[in-house]
């Protein structure tokens, strides 16, 4: 006779989904700033992305709306450890924005209203991994989340998904944003818990 | 710009005492933005962030970056151009050379 009875179905699962290491399970939406919110209006906003050889690409407000939209349901991980699982957003797929832009780049400089920057390999914007996202849970994304609109790239650390994203700098070589020169992982997978430089 | 939560640069006293000897928070700095001079704990902090952000009160520009891993912490300083602190009267010093 066997030490396992065939009804055995191993331990139950947890009902709580799976989050990365260290991570916490959060219902609300923290909200985080490195400075004061900038006011951007929507007649003036516009989305550039720039490549190496210093081409530009601009979409205005009205621009941007009228590409094909997405609506990406994802979980999203901040490395101050909170995670918050299945938001939903609207907005443009970055493949959508990098359709037909000649580049050989393979680093991206996100820059924002306001100052912030923050650095990422360009093909995780591709492959339907990254939007520019306009909407939160079916409404106008707030200021204080990134509004008018925010990098969304859930599949990493979320400083990465910059907030009041003003454009993409396509670039040869890696150059570190806002967190990552003070200290930050410049990949920042969650899953690898690559929250510092050497990590 | 809308106003978003800060506290003043006094807060900055029990993180910065990991690093420095002496109180911080009654250092003057110059902006490196703007150039305007003034004490440590004047600056505008932002806190609710991965790490601690003082900005400038008079330009807003990031002045200091304060960010603390479990391994080490990491003080940036970029944004600004001196740091005075002050010393005691009482003790020796080498004096101009």
């Amino acid at each position: 006779m066997g030490i396992v009875s065939p009804g055995f179905q191993g331990r139950p699962r947890s009902s709580e989904p799976a989050l990365p290491p260290g991570q916490y399970l959060t219902q609300d939406f923290p909200v985080l700033s490195a400075g004061p919110t900038p006011k951007v209006p929507l007649d003036s906003w516009e989305f550039v992305i720039t490549t190496e050889t210093g081409a530009e690409y601009r979409w205005s407000w009205s621009e941007l709306m009228s590409l094909p939209q997405e609506t990406p349901k994802v979980d999203i991980h901040c490395v101050t450890r909170w995670s918050k699982l299945g938001t939903t957003w609207q907005g443009v797929s970055l493949d959508t924005l990098l359709d037909g832009i000649d580049t050989d780049a393979a680093y991206v400089l996100a820059h924002s209203y306001g100052g912030y920057s923050t650095n990422l390999p360009l093909d995780d914007l591709r492959g339907g991994r990254a939007w520019v996202a306009h909407t939160f849970e079916g409404g106008d994304l707030p200021a204080e989340h990134g509004g008018p609109a925010r990098l969304l790239v859930p599949h990493l650390y979320f400083w990465k998904s910059a907030k009041w994203v003003r454009g993409l700098r396509l670039m040869s070589t890696d150059q570190q944003g806002f967190w990552e020169t003070a200290g930050y992982h410049d990949y920042g997978d969650p899953w690898r818990e690559q929250r510092y430089q050497g990590d | 710009m809308t106003d978003m939560s800060y506290l003043d640069g006094n807060m900055l006293d029990a993180p910065l005492r990991e690093l420095f000897a002496v109180d911080l928070s009654g250092a003057m700095g110059r902006c490196e933005n703007c150039g305007v001079v003034g004490p440590v704990g004047g600056l505008r902090v932002y806190s609710h962030a991965p790490g601690l952000v003082g900005r400038c009160p008079t330009c807003s520009q990031v002045m200091l970056r304060f960010v603390r891993s479990p391994a080490w912490a990491r003080l940036d300083l970029r944004g600004t151009t001196f740091l005075q602190v002050p010393m005691p009267l009482d003790q020796p010093h080498p004096g101009p050379m």
